[in-house]
């Protein structure tokens, strides 16, 4: 390499091969994925016509990996385990399904649906994940962590009695405390565009640099992070070799962008356990190789989509150890392999390309899937033919949701992913910790309790009189809330510091560190359980008579509501504001609270699954929510109180500030074919017409099911017959024989918008 | 689009009528073009033995509403309603003409897209003032036999198809509905007098036949009023697609 000033960094070579045809930029100079886009994607705005069907290649292939997966089914979940090998990036030997028809090539093991142990993020968690589906843990495994310190064990060592006792009760639950945080998007595309040998050479640059006049905690950390980061690059190297390619150099097609790409994205499935593993925005991206590709000749339409498909299988392989008690959280086996699609760029120009489309149509050539988590990126100004084939495939699969494009363009730019299942992050430049959620309507209990917990009768919160009188009175409940969630707010973010303190000491996400530039934003992400049933409650309070049933400890258990009173999903400011109130509120207190690592805070409205299992550690609430009843998912309104029809509930939820909740409002959607006109051509169109209204009003996240009530109770009773039936729940797609009964049973008494 | 005079535009604005509302739905998908909000208005004259909302037929219930608040309500989801618009169904929508005139002139003033469904019960000289602000006419015709339709109304059909009349000289675009209920309206030659009937209208878009069904019972039950259809199989789809023929082959748009 040519010498340079000390200062500027390496060069990109602009006279490889690989940059043949492309319109040269920024991108040139440095990392610059967004720049290399911009100069060089083709928008579309036709329709879906120049799709190709799956290829014999495809069909056979995808047939062995639905035997696979009708296996994985009839063993009970999980088909085999790798119990004796600590996955690394480099861990295991080259795996294959059929490697003379795979295109991409890469397992996260040896064999497909072998899945890997990663004790890093608390190596408990893998003993029970074992114990669990009967496999011994090897003395060797044992050995190791008897000396070798986990995220769990460092986050158990820090945790106060009273971050334990919140965490006890479920004030605040699901926390990425024994499990890893996920939700770091690695900027996958970089290996393909640079080559992993100019990222070693700029993360090189990068330790050099890192300044060190002053060896503070702060610049020691950095240090040992960015040697951490090259040390994963040169086994991302090295495990790309195992399979027979050299991806120190920059991808020359299509089908080297896609598996470079696709190894990056390997790399970090392989080694890291997280929650969600999202892949970022790569399709827009991928267009660019195949629309040289397609003119050149190099490759047919029908061999790209077989690449892509291929691709596709690839990410619905992707699997992960769990104990019953997580599956319970997080129902399905889910991973967020998210990807985004659509959406507009700064400059006005659509997003959507052919591979837009390519990547949304192996719903078609593969059947529906709840991976990787399609995401539309929804905009009015969407091309009009993608709009309807979007309409199209929803109404067919349920595998898709959107996300408001208008909404997040002006906070996050045009090239943000979503993490997860609703939280933006601009790609390479922002990363999360995670942080699960608060409960807030046990929260409002509190209140009411003087923070005792209305089930155990423990003092959970900070002690004060509980309401005395035999009516509750808002001016006084609320007074009290105020007060519990200065507490709980406090509490919760000085948890997630812990947490993500130990994260990064621990099971530092390295190899996604080092797809991202070295100077990031941090988000923390916290999250509200029970929005809708706060707001009913506090609704409750306001316009009807709330009386309070106590035990004998003076505890209340109970309560008994007189009169009606307005609820959140109809579309009605008298309760709607509250629920807007709250969101601005607590995001407010939250941010009161330093965050490790100058991170910055947000809110998401988000509870996938986990609405079930928040219900059944709940108490009744004043909204008349009995015991245990499920939360309603995410922003929905409770179930059957939106009486106004789908519209009403879609604006109260659209109203909820997204302002205020950076990470995320989601809401779930399931409407019967019937009720969205009659013949498919009204239906799409319809249906088009409810996302423009729904985003237009300043929606932020839907996720789009129709179906009928009678297809999902057959399904509960003989699942073989729906291997492939998926539907959306908060924020993601599940396959719906994979939920558990609870769940099945709590997706079909949920509103489903009909006919009249 | 129907449009409106300055004078006309004047005159809504200075009355604020007060309306009878059974119940609304947002999210409207069947009751003409698009997605609309359908007000259901309180208060009918027939009592139809296959009513699905005979909750709706007693007047000066319901939830009392101004036509301006009810505009106001509207207006909130107007992004959804931009390639739909508003329906009054009922009830007889215009048994409540000046809440349906007022209500309907001001959404003319912003361009929204209005309809009505109606039995066509209410004669046109009383209801003319509607009509006019009214864009599609969604008339559901009992049957074309005057006695049939008695029987299954209690109203007889000459002010329906004195209505149809009038949308055809005022070229005001018409659906027709029709009930097909096994035993009362299903017989052949009832519906080819029916497909006689409607073929030479230009103002038809479009006919539609609506299979009877029980889904109301329940609500008849409620009320205590006797309901004679228990033993009313609703018909095949067999039976719908010979139906549906039967019209299409005059020349019907028939969906």
């Amino acid at each position: 390499m040519e010498r340079n000033l000390s200062l500027a960094g390496p060069k990109v070579d602009r006279s490889n091969v690989a940059y043949e045809g492309f319109t040269p930029g920024k991108w040139m100079e440095r990392i610059d994925v967004r720049d290399f886009i911009q100069q060089n994607y083709t928008p579309y705005e036709g329709d879906g016509s120049f799709l190709q069907e799956g290829t014999d290649r495809t069909q056979k292939l995808w047939s062995k990996v639905l035997t696979l997966m009708e296996a994985e089914r009839q063993a009970g979940g999980v088909l085999d385990i790798d119990e004796k090998t600590i996955s690394t990036i480099t861990s295991h030997a080259a795996g294959y399904i059929d490697k003379d028809l795979e295109t991409i090539v890469g397992l996260q093991t040896d064999a497909p649906l072998k899945r890997a142990i990663m004790p890093n993020g608390g190596a408990r968690m893998v003993y029970d994940q074992l114990q669990a589906y009967d496999r011994p843990i090897c003395d060797e495994l044992r050995e190791v962590y008897k000396h070798r310190k986990t995220h769990n064990d460092g986050v158990f060592d820090v945790y106060t009695d009273e971050m334990k006792a919140a965490r006890r009760s479920g004030v605040i639950t699901g926390l990425p405390d024994a499990y890893g945080r996920g939700r770091i998007i690695g900027d996958y595309r970089r290996p393909a565009v640079y080559g992993v040998d100019y990222l070693l050479a700029c993360k090189r640059h990068a330790h050099r640099q890192a300044p060190s006049d002053a060896m503070t905690e702060d610049v020691i950390r950095v240090r040992e992070e960015i040697a951490e980061q090259i040390r994963s690059l040169e086994e991302l190297k090295e495990m790309a070799a195992s399979y027979g390619c050299d991806i120190g150099h920059p991808a020359t097609d299509t089908k080297e962008a896609i598996q470079w790409l696709y190894f990056g994205y390997l790399a970090a499935v392989k080694e890291q356990n997280g929650a969600a593993m999202s892949l970022g925005r790569v399709s827009t991206f991928l267009d660019i190789y195949a629309q040289r590709d397609l003119q050149s000749g190099r490759y047919s339409e029908d061999e790209i989509q077989e690449m892509i498909d291929h691709f596709v299988m690839k990410l619905r392989l992707v699997r992960f150890l769990r104990t019953p008690a997580y599956d319970a959280l997080f129902s399905g086996d889910p991973t967020w392999v998210t990807e985004c699609i659509g959406g507009m760029g700064l400059d006005g120009r659509t997003l959507v390309t052919q591979m837009s489309y390519r990547l949304l149509h192996t719903l078609e050539n593969l059947g529906p899937a709840p991976e990787p988590n399609m995401t539309v990126l929804w905009s009015p100004r969407l091309p009009t033919a993608f709009k309807e084939y979007c309409a199209r495939l929803s109404a067919e699969t349920c595998s898709i949701q959107y996300e408001n494009d208008e909404l997040m363009r002006v906070k996050f730019g045009d090239d943000y992913g979503i993490a997860c299942c609703v939280s933006a992050m601009k790609i390479g430049k922002q990363m999360q910790f995670f942080g699960a959620r608060a409960n807030l309507a046990k929260a409002l209990l509190y209140a009411i309790n003087g923070g005792r917990d209305e089930k155990s009768g423990v003092q959970v919160g900070p002690r004060f009189e509980p309401v005395q009188t035999e009516y509750l009175e808002y001016d006084d409940v609320l007074e009290r809330f105020d007060w519990i969630m200065d507490w709980l707010s406090k509490l919760y973010v000085d948890t997630l510091n812990v947490i993500h303190y130990m994260h990064d000491k621990y099971c530092y996400e390295r190899i996604e560190m080092a797809l991202h530039d070295e100077e990031v934003e941090r988000i923390l992400a916290t999250g509200i359980a029970g929005l809708s049933v706060v707001a009913d409650s506090l609704s409750a309070i306001r316009y009807a008579k709330v009386k309070c049933i106590r035990n004998e400890d003076g505890l209340v258990v109970d309560y008994e509501i007189e009169g009606d009173y307005p609820q959140f999903g109809n579309h009605d400011d008298s309760v709607d504001q509250i629920a807007r109130d709250l969101v601005a509120c607590f995001m407010g207190k939250l941010k009161r609270h330093a965050a490790y690592r100058n991170g910055r805070h947000t809110l998401s409205v988000l509870t996938i699954t986990s609405n079930v299992v928040y219900g059944q550690k709940t108490g009744p609430t004043p909204d008349g929510r009995k015991q245990g009843e499920p939360f309603a998912p995410g922003a929905n309104p409770m179930h059957g109180r939106d009486q106004k029809g789908c519209i009403a509930s879609m604006a109260s939820v659209a109203s909820l500030p997204y302002d205020f909740a950076q990470d995320g409002i989601s809401y779930t959607f399931s409407i019967v074919p019937e009720a969205l006109g009659q013949g498919d051509a009204e239906r799409y169109e319809n249906l088009t017409g409810l996302l423009d209204g729904y985003f237009e009003s300043g929606g932020h996240h839907i996720n789009v099911n129709v179906l009928n009530k009678d297809l999902l109770l057959d399904a509960m009773d003989h699942p073989e017959n729906y291997p492939q039936l998926t539907i959306r729940v908060s924020g993601y797609a599940v396959n719906f024989i994979k939920l558990t009964r609870e769940q099945q049973v709590d997706v079909i008494n949920r509103t489903f918008h009909r006919v009249l | 689009m129907t449009d409106l005079s300055a004078n006309q535009s004047l005159a809504i604005l200075e009355s604020d009528p007060l309306g009878y509302i059974h119940s609304i739905e947002t999210c409207g998908t069947v009751d003409g073009p698009g997605i609309r909000y359908v007000a259901f208005l309180q208060g009918c004259p027939l009592r139809c033995l296959y009513c699905h909302n005979p909750d709706s037929w007693q007047y000066g219930t319901g939830q009392t509403m101004r036509a301006s608040a009810l505009v106001g309500d509207i207006l909130k989801y107007r992004s959804f309603i931009r390639n739909g618009g508003v329906t009054f169904s009922g009830g007889e929508p215009l048994s409540q003409v000046p809440f349906v005139t007022n209500v309907f002139s001001r959404l003319k003033l912003r361009g929204i897209h209005t309809a009505v469904d109606t039995s066509g019960i209410i004669p046109v000289s009383t209801c003319q003032s509607a009509l006019e602000v009214t864009d599609l006419v969604i008339l559901d015709i009992k049957a074309i036999d005057s006695d049939l339709c008695k029987t299954v109304s209690g109203g007889d059909n000459r002010r329906a198809l004195q209505l149809l009349d009038w949308c055809e000289a005022e070229e005001k675009p018409v659906w027709i509905r029709h009930v097909v209920v096994p035993g009362f309206t299903d017989r052949v030659e009832d519906l080819e007098a029916l497909a006689t009937y409607l073929k030479p209208f230009r103002c038809i878009q479009k006919v539609q036949l609506l299979p009877f069904h029980q889904m109301a019972i329940h609500k008849w039950e409620h009320l205590n009023v006797p309901y004679t259809l228990e033993h009313v199989n609703p018909p095949t789809p067999e039976q719908m697609r010979q139906a549906n023929a039967m019209l299409r082959d005059v020349g019907l748009n028939v969906e």
